[in-house]
């Protein structure tokens, strides 16, 4: 198991299957550390105020003592309030997230991939406390994380909750990227028909693919993997050296692209 | 596959002139396509964000009509790039929205429902009660099993008294008739640490109940050892006060705020093993996940109930059970069994009426 699983995937009931990245549990460990000093800073806040309160209120005759005991009494519930409460006013209000979620881009969802239920979020904080165990080290919860396969901790297991990652995606602008420079097979219509009518899905997939992550790629892989591209495209559709001469490798597939994803019929 | 494919012999009869349908599809022309589509998913996505932004605001039917169009109009979007183009980022721009959208339109009609907080107390809580009564029973029965096992290990040696005691409870380990006679001669201060005092038991108490409950998780072992422990300390307590012949004095103090503080770790204890039954699976077929499901708002309300007890008990704890005045005794016995008698009285007869609603027995 081990937690290998890094995406949960969804089949709806349209019969539309996706995928959903899952939190790793270092991720997680930092939108915790941002958590725990938020709760701290709170209890801190709150115990100091009502302090300041019973000094202020210790001049009056009869309410300053009660007001001291008072105030005392109400800092410990206050604060364990707080403590407990926290993450689940944070994700019932937040949808699923906490500052520190916020801040890591995580959430709490369903684990069917739904919206998160109130009975879920009460749930997975109060086993915060076992997963905290032993002390408030959370081994517990931890090493739950590491061996579950969708990197659950006990409350999440409880609950049936996943923490994902949130991925704000824009539609590229494919339109840039293929248009970059002229595209020379289009002189020869018959052969950029047999390029499409000869090439498969994968294929045109695979092209695309490394025509748009070209620029994550080390320089030596990038130049050998358009290499061996174009080899590989030259021996399906076979353009005439007047219209390549001069082109790189890298032009040569951008070219292809170009050809299967703007110049098919839908 | 990146090997140059073997030349096909050109304009041959022999020639596969149509290929596999698997093999060969028509490609998505993805600028024509985006430029046609991206309209509906800025919709869709001004929708969700809307929705995200406020949880609460309802949409009218006509938005709910038209988010559902969005969404499938997506979903097939989602299908064709995926068959026809395999372009990846804008698939997973389509597949976050999809997700997203699937999310909001599926969620779980049943957290919809407004929470009654009279239903809840008068039918709710002691119908679940009753309901998960064996887990009760095992709760309460090795509670008294703890508590048997401290008086006799008390009784059989006396000197082992302290090896009981923890810590924070240090006062116990005082001879009872010392004690008495210290606390009937204290006056009472109604303000003096009261506060203080009824708070830090209020968060204790429920820190230890909730941490019954969860500890089932481990299949119900560390409530059972929790529960077994918290009976010895009780156990030898009883005994040490008892063989002191301070049994008046003892139920003074215990019975006011025990009637409600006990019963509330029970039904923690209850809370728990009805966690370890999930766990393991006794008697259904259901998967983990479906049935802690079925358990999830009956571990709530027990939960719930036993924090509502454990409020009680310690603002009476605080505000009446250290209040030590002989004369007063009667009266303190008087109102803890009338407490415990209206508390078995309500969680044996309220919400007898049965309730809709599938849940594990235990």
């Amino acid at each position: 198991m081990l937690g290998t699983t890094t995406t949960l995937k969804v089949a709806t009931p349209e019969g539309v299957t996706f995928e959903i990245p899952l939190a790793s549990p270092f991720s997680r460990c930092l939108a915790l550390a941002v958590d725990v000093a938020i709760i701290f800073a709170l209890t801190v806040l709150l115990g100091q105020t009502i302090r300041l309160l019973a000094i202020a209120a210790s001049g009056i005759p009869v309410l300053g003592p009660v007001f001291g005991d008072f105030g005392t009494g109400a800092a410990i519930v206050l604060q364990f309030v707080v403590a407990t409460g926290y993450g689940m006013v944070t994700e019932w209000l937040w949808s699923g997230r906490t500052v520190g979620k916020r801040l890591m881009k995580l959430r709490v969802i369903d684990e069917r991939g739904l919206s998160l239920g109130l009975k879920q979020v009460i749930i997975r904080n109060l086993f915060r406390l076992l997963d905290m165990m032993p002390s408030t080290f959370y081994l517990l919860g931890g090493f739950s994380c590491l061996v579950t396969a969708r990197c659950q901790r006990l409350g999440d297991i409880a609950a049936g909750t996943l923490v994902i990652r949130e991925v704000e995606l824009a539609p590229p602008a494919l339109g840039d990227l293929v248009r970059a420079e002229r595209n020379s097979f289009a002189d020869l219509p018959h052969l950029e028909a047999r390029l499409r009518q000869r090439t498969t899905p994968e294929e045109a997939r695979l092209v695309l693919d490394a025509v748009i992550r070209r620029n994550e790629l080390t320089p030596e892989s990038r130049l050998e993997l358009f290499s061996r591209l174009a080899d590989y495209f030259r021996g399906i559709a076979e353009f005439p050296e007047e219209i390549t001469i001069g082109l790189s490798d890298e032009q040569y597939i951008r070219n292809v692209v170009e050809t299967l994803f703007r110049r098919a019929s839908v | 596959m990146l090997d140059p494919p073997p030349p096909l012999p050109r304009h041959s009869a022999l020639a596969p002139r149509v290929a596999p349908p698997h093999s060969r599809g028509v490609i998505l022309d993805l600028d024509k396509f985006i430029a046609k589509e991206r309209i509906y998913w800025d919709e869709l996505a001004a929708l969700l964000q809307r929705q995200e932004a406020q949880p609460d605001d309802r949409l009218s039917l006509e938005e709910a009509k038209r988010f559902y169009y969005l969404y499938q109009r997506i979903s097939s979007d989602l299908v064709k790039l995926k068959t026809f183009a395999g372009e990846v980022e804008t698939t997973r721009y389509l597949e976050r929205l999809v997700a997203r959208s699937y999310s909001r339109l599926h969620e779980d009609g049943g957290e919809k429902v407004p929470f009654r907080p009279w239903r809840w107390l008068t039918r709710t809580f002691p119908a679940t009660f009753r309901r998960h009564g064996i887990a009760f029973a095992l709760s309460i029965g090795t509670f008294s099993i703890g508590a048997g096992f401290g008086a006799t290990a008390l009784k059989l040696n006396y000197d082992s008294k302290a090896d009981f005691i923890p810590p924070p409870f240090s006062h116990l380990n005082e001879k009872p008739s010392r004690r008495v006679e210290r606390e009937e001669k204290k006056d009472f201060d109604a303000f003096q640490g009261r506060h203080e005092f009824s708070a830090q038991l209020m968060t204790h108490n429920t820190k230890v109940t909730i941490m019954t409950m969860v500890t089932g998780f481990l299949w119900g072992v560390f409530t059972l050892i929790l529960l077994f422990y918290n009976g010895t300390l009780i156990g030898v307590v009883i005994y040490d006060y008892l063989a002191d012949d301070q049994g008046v004095f003892l139920s003074a103090w215990l019975l006011p705020h025990g009637s409600f503080e006990l019963p509330a770790i029970f039904i923690g204890g209850q809370a728990g093993l009805v966690i370890a039954r999930t766990m393991f699976g006794w008697g259904t077929n259901l998967r983990l996940r479906e049935r802690f499901t079925r358990v999830r708002s009956d571990l709530l309300t027990l939960v719930g109930g036993a924090g509502l007890l454990l409020i009680w008990a310690g603002l009476v704890e605080s505000f009446l059970s250290q209040y030590h005045d002989p004369q007063f005794y009667p009266w303190k016995i008087g109102f803890g069994v009338v407490q415990l008698s209206g508390l078995v009285l309500y969680l044996s007869l309220c919400g007898r009426r049965p309730e809709s609603g599938n849940t594990l027995r235990i």
